[in-house]
Order: structure tokens, then C-alpha cells, then sequence
């Protein structure tokens, strides 16, 4: 072959490598359009879902005349639609949050509670009920309990670090520890609560569930769940970066300390206002990411906001589920773990998580 | 384009590692560092990228302290070439190229379509246009390597650094690293890396540097650098230094 005609040919592969689309694209576009329609079906099967069924035209009613719609208006707007969104919106902040932080770091086994949020969050809301706050006083204390264990992981594990140590491994073992702790104050706090009032009012608080949401603590939840997740959203291409660590981040021209920081305090609001209005519900955001990443592949463009969908679609159908199994209502928090273990130990056999 | 390491002493935890340290490197060289395991050269090169400072001395591009640039700036300047490596999740090589771009879009914005245009031109400078799509996971070491330089090359940075990129290669791979770093030298780059190779120095450095126990023993041209007596002062081992034909020179131990 003569070099005229080897150049014709590597400016051949050239251009059809380069004008077509990466096949990996055309398959997320098709994986996020299937999302967004299970999202939709899904709601509007939840809306007509439960045991207070009405014939299609009161349905309608409700929402071309929602003042005159009596029992279908209160059912649909003040009980199913808050309930709903609120299943939305958590399952996939949680998700979200939980692959921002298998992203930072590093690690497939991490989940937004890593840093001791939720156990920060379920002492907080636990005390507020001990010492008989009423309902909101019990979801600010939750939510600032939260945040303050994350703090203080933080601030820990700064103290700690030095030069030559690896930031995100010191701040997991913190985490750990500050979980742990949080997990024998909420265990103190019951140990002493009167076991045939605040005890219950306790465990059924921590248990995690969505059957006593209403508006107001939808608008309680929605702001920070809507902010941290956005934030982690618009930071998920420098998360690619920092999945590469410490070091080729900075030599890639990224400050990983800032951006660290952001992401944790995005998910700590994120898990801190979860507990503080639905419990403790858990196993969502360690395995939804995985789920997502089966779908979409590691890229974090495209990784966050599938998650997030995913997380979306998971949570409303557990919680129909929940709400729908039994004539007695089965725990949100009780029925995640139990269909979140089983799948997490299929992701471990069926894909390459468990290798190295 | 000149990187200049003036006195450099630098190291952790107030322990220091590299002591005195004096190097240049203009646009269009290769300064093949050499040196046995331990003798600093990772510390050079984290002192070099500004992952961490010197206790004395000063490294300069074109004459000015690197030292509390932003890192965006360092990051124009120099790019950098680590050991091929397993992350832990299954990125597609155009992917891993296209953090490169980072160096050149703020914080919450993702490269656009210019920057996929110029991850693609970098792939395809480096022949490996077609591998695109493939995860990184599953790419050969030589392969990772060469997705890794041309990460380096989308930052379109005047120096590349690269830390020992023919590390756990085949023969065949290695000397395809090696060919690339001299057309990349020959494009203008102005190239740093390492090697446990003295032979790589020969077929790719115009400049060599000798380091030991922290410290530059000699820096010359590979002939100068690259005798009998230099190689087993470096190493203390045993070794000669035979002429292979056509100006080309290979080392070989001597055993008793």
C-alpha cells in the first residue's frame, strides 16, 4: 500500500468514526426516554391506585373542579398527590446523593448514610420525641441532627488528615465511627423512653414510611432535596474527575477539596431531611446507582440523572407496594431493605462489582 | 516554552526526600529521568505538577513560580501521564479523554461538542480513534497508556509528564510508547519522563538525568550520561555499556 493511499484510509476510519454517534449515546437517549415514560405511567397508576376507587368522571372532576369534589378531592389532593410526589422526590435524591458518593468516594459499597447522616438525623428526631416536641420541632431537630453528625465527621477527619494520607478513606472511617456513635444514642434514647408511648411513636418514626405525609411536609422536604440534588446534578462531570482520585484530579486541573466538600453537604441536607420527615429508608441509594450504572454505563452525565429517575420509579412502586400488599400498611423503610438485599446480592454475582 | 527546576529541596511531613535539585526542559526535548526505586523521582514529579511545594528552591515555567497557581493554570501548562491504572468504574475510553477538557470549562459545566472534537483528535493522534467506545477496564496496558496520553494531549499543555508509561508493557507495546513520545517531542511537546529502562533513554531522550538518594548525580546527553562508570555509580550494580550499530548503545548486567 502506498502512503497516499494508507492516509486515504485512515482519514476513511477518521470520518466515519467521527460522524457517527457514539453507539454508547444512542443507547442512554433510548434508556432515559424509557425512564421518563415509566415515570409518567407510574404516577398515574399510583394517583388511581388504593382502596378508594371512583368512577373515571370523578377523577376528572377533581381536577377540572377541585373545589366541589368532596371525598375524590381530599383523597387525590390532600392524601395520594403529596404522598406521590414526596416518593419521587426522595427516591431520587437518595439515589443521587448515593452515586455522588460512590463516585467521590471511589467506592461501590458507599451510600449517603455513610457519613453518619441518617443516624445524625434518626438521634435528632428521636430526642425531639423523648422530650415531647410537636411535629415540627421533632423534623427541625432530625434534620439538624443529621447535618451536625456529618459536621462533625467532617471536621474530624480534616483534623486527621495530613499529607500523604488519602482524604476520602480517612473521612469513610470517621463516618463510620460517627455512624456507630449516633446509632447507640438512638439506642440510649429508646432504652429510656416509655415503652408503651414515646417508645413506639419512636421505633415507628425511625422504621421509615411515607403514610403520614402530607403538604407540609412535602414543602418541608422538597426545598433541600430539591437544591442538593440540582447542586449534585450540575456537578457531575467534575465527579468523573474525581473518580480518579485525589491526585490525577488535581493534575486534570480540578480543586477536588472544594467540589468534596459541596458534594457531601448535598447529600448530608439531602439524607438529614429524608429521616426528619420519612424515616430512615435504606438500601436506596446504595443500590439504585448500580441499577442506573447496568442502564446507562459509569459516565456521571448521564449516571446522576438516570439515577435519579430510577430512584423516582423505585420508590413510588415500593411504596404502592407498601401501601397496597396487605390491608395492614407494610413499612417503606422494612420493604426497601428487603427487596434492596436480594437485588444488591444479584448486582454482586451477575456483574463485574465483586471483581477487581 | 521552558520548565526550569532551580535548588528544589522538597519532601513530607518536614522529612525531605529530594534535595537540590536543578533541571531544564525546553520545547521539543525529552528529559528521560533515571534512577533507581526510591531515589525521588515521584517526589520530582509531584513537586514539578504542584501536588505538593517546595520546602527550598522554585519550579518556573518561563520563569515564573509555579507555586500558588490555580490549579486550571497548572493544569494547562503541564499535562500529566500517570501509570496505567484500574479506576474503580467502567468508563468508555472517549470518556476518560474527555475529563482532559476539565482543565478548560468551569465548575458545573460538562465539555461540550468542541472538546469531544478535540478528545477524538487526540485519540486519533495516537492511532487509537477506533478503541472510542471501548470501556477502559477492558483495554490491554499498552492501550490504558496510550488513552492516558492522549488525555494529557487534550489538555493541550505545552509539557507532558509522564511517570514510567512503559511500566508493565510487552516489548512491542513499549517500543509503540516509545515511538509516540518521539513524535510528540518532534511536534514541539516539550516531554519529562521516567524509566527503569537506561536502553529507553537512548532510543527517545535528547536529555538525560541521573538521580540518586534525592539527588541529580549528572544531566547530559544520553551519550554522555549513559556510560559504564555513570550506570553503576546509579545503580551499584555490575553492569557494561555495549555499542549496538548505528549509533545506538544498550546496557547489559555483568554477572560473576
Amino acid at each position: 500500500m502506498t502512503t497516499a493511499q494508507s492516509v486515504a484510509a485512515k482519514e476513511e476510519v477518521r470520518a466515519r468514526v467521527m460522524l457517527r454517534p457514539p453507539r454508547s449515546a444512542v443507547r442512554v437517549r433510548l434508556v432515559f426516554a424509557g425512564l421518563w415514560a415509566a415515570l409518567v405511567l407510574l404516577t398515574v397508576f399510583s394517583l388511581l391506585y388504593g382502596r378508594y376507587t371512583l368512577p373515571w368522571q370523578a377523577w376528572w372532576q377533581v381536577f377540572t373542579r377541585p373545589a366541589d369534589s368532596g371525598m375524590a378531592g381530599i383523597v387525590l389532593l390532600e392524601v395520594r398527590l403529596p404522598r406521590i410526589l414526596a416518593a419521587l422526590l426522595i427516591g431520587g435524591a437518595l439515589a443521587v446523593s448515593g452515586a455522588a458518593f460512590q463516585g467521590l468516594f471511589r467506592n461501590p459499597m458507599a451510600s449517603p448514610d455513610i457519613l453518619g447522616a441518617y443516624s445524625g438525623a434518626g438521634f435528632g428526631a428521636s430526642m425531639g420525641i423523648l422530650l415531647g416536641f410537636n411535629i415540627l420541632g421533632i423534623q427541625l431537630l432530625g434534620f439538624v441532627g443529621g447535618l451536625a453528625a456529618v459536621m462533625l465527621a467532617w471536621s474530624l477527619a480534616a483534623s486527621l488528615s495530613r499529607s500523604g494520607n488519602d482524604p476520602t478513606l480517612t473521612l469513610i472511617l470517621v463516618g463510620i465511627i460517627v455512624r456507630e456513635a449516633g446509632m447507640a444514642l438512638i439506642r440510649l434514647v429508646e432504652y429510656v423512653a416509655d415503652p408503651h408511648g414515646k417508645l413506639a411513636a419512636i421505633t415507628f418514626w425511625l422504621v421509615g414510611g411515607l403514610s403520614a405525609i402530607n403538604r407540609r411536609d412535602l414543602l418541608f422536604v422538597s426545598v433541600p432535596l430539591l437544591v442538593g440534588s440540582a447542586l449534585l446534578l450540575l456537578l457531575r462531570w467534575k465527579l468523573n474527575v474525581l473518580s480518579f482520585g485525589e491526585e490525577e484530579a488535581k493534575a486534570l486541573g480540578v480543586n477536588p477539596w472544594r467540589i468534596r466538600m459541596v458534594i457531601i453537604l448535598c447529600a448530608a441536607v439531602i439524607s438529614a431531611a429524608i429521616v426528619s420527615v420519612a424515616g430512615m429508608i435504606m438500601w436506596v441509594g446504595l443500590v439504585i446507582p448500580h441499577l442506573a450504572r447496568m442502564m446507562v454505563g459509569a459516565n456521571h452525565k448521564a449516571l446522576l440523572p438516570a439515577s435519579f429517575l430510577v430512584g423516582s420509579c423505585f420508590l413510588l412502586l415500593v411504596d404502592d407496594l407498601a401501601r397496597g400488599m396487605f390491608t395492614l400498611e407494610v413499612p417503606l423503610g422494612v420493604l426497601t431493605s428487603l427487596i434492596g438485599v436480594p437485588f444488591f446480592l444479584y448486582l454482586v454475582v451477575h456483574t463485574r462489582m465483586g471483581r477487581t | 516554552m521552558n520548565l526550569t527546576v532551580e535548588r528544589v529541596t522538597a519532601g513530607y511531613h518536614a522529612r525531605s526526600v529530594i534535595f537540590d535539585v536543578d533541571l531544564a526542559l525546553g520545547a521539543g526535548e525529552t528529559l528521560c529521568l533515571l534512577g533507581p526505586n526510591g531515589s525521588g523521582k515521584t517526589t520530582l514529579f509531584k513537586t514539578i505538577l504542584g501536588l505538593i511545594y517546595p520546602t527550598a528552591g522554585r519550579v518556573c515555567v518561563d520563569g515564573e513560580d509555579i507555586r500558588g497557581w490555580p490549579r486550571q493554570r497548572l493544569a494547562r501548562t503541564l499535562g500529566y501521564v500517570p501509570q496505567a491504572h484500574t479506576p474503580p468504574f467502567a468508563f468508555r475510553a472517549r470518556d476518560v479523554v474527555l475529563m482532559a477538557r476539565s482543565v478548560h470549562t468551569g465548575i458545573f459545566s460538562s465539555p461540550g461538542r468542541p472538546d469531544v472534537v478535540i478528545a477524538e483528535q487526540a485519540l486519533e493522534q495516537l492511532s487509537i480513534l477506533p478503541l472510542a467506545d471501548e470501556l477502559y477496564t477492558e483495554l490491554s496496558g499498552g492501550q490504558r497508556q496510550l488513552v492516558l496520553i492522549a488525555r494529557a494531549l487534550a489538555q493541550q499543555a505545552p509539557v507532558l509528564v509522564l511517570d514510567e508509561p512503559t511500566a508493565n508493557l510487552d516489548f512491542a507495546n513499549q517500543m509503540l510508547v516509545l515511538r509516540h513520545i518521539r513524535e510528540l517531542a518532534g511536534s514541539g511537546l516539550g516531554i519529562l519522563m521516567t524509566t527503569h529502562f537506561p536502553d529507553f533513554a537512548f532510543l527517545c531522550a535528547s536529555r538525560v538525568a541521573l538521580m540518586k538518594q534525592g539527588r541529580i548525580l549528572a544531566t547530559n546527553n544520553p551519550h554522555e550520561i549513559l556510560t559504564q562508570a555513570l550506570l553503576e555509580q546509579t545503580y551499584e550494580t555490575p553492569l557494561r555499556v555495549v555499542d549496538a550499530g548505528e549509533g545506538m548503545r544498550v546496557v547489559l548486567p555483568r554477572f560473576h
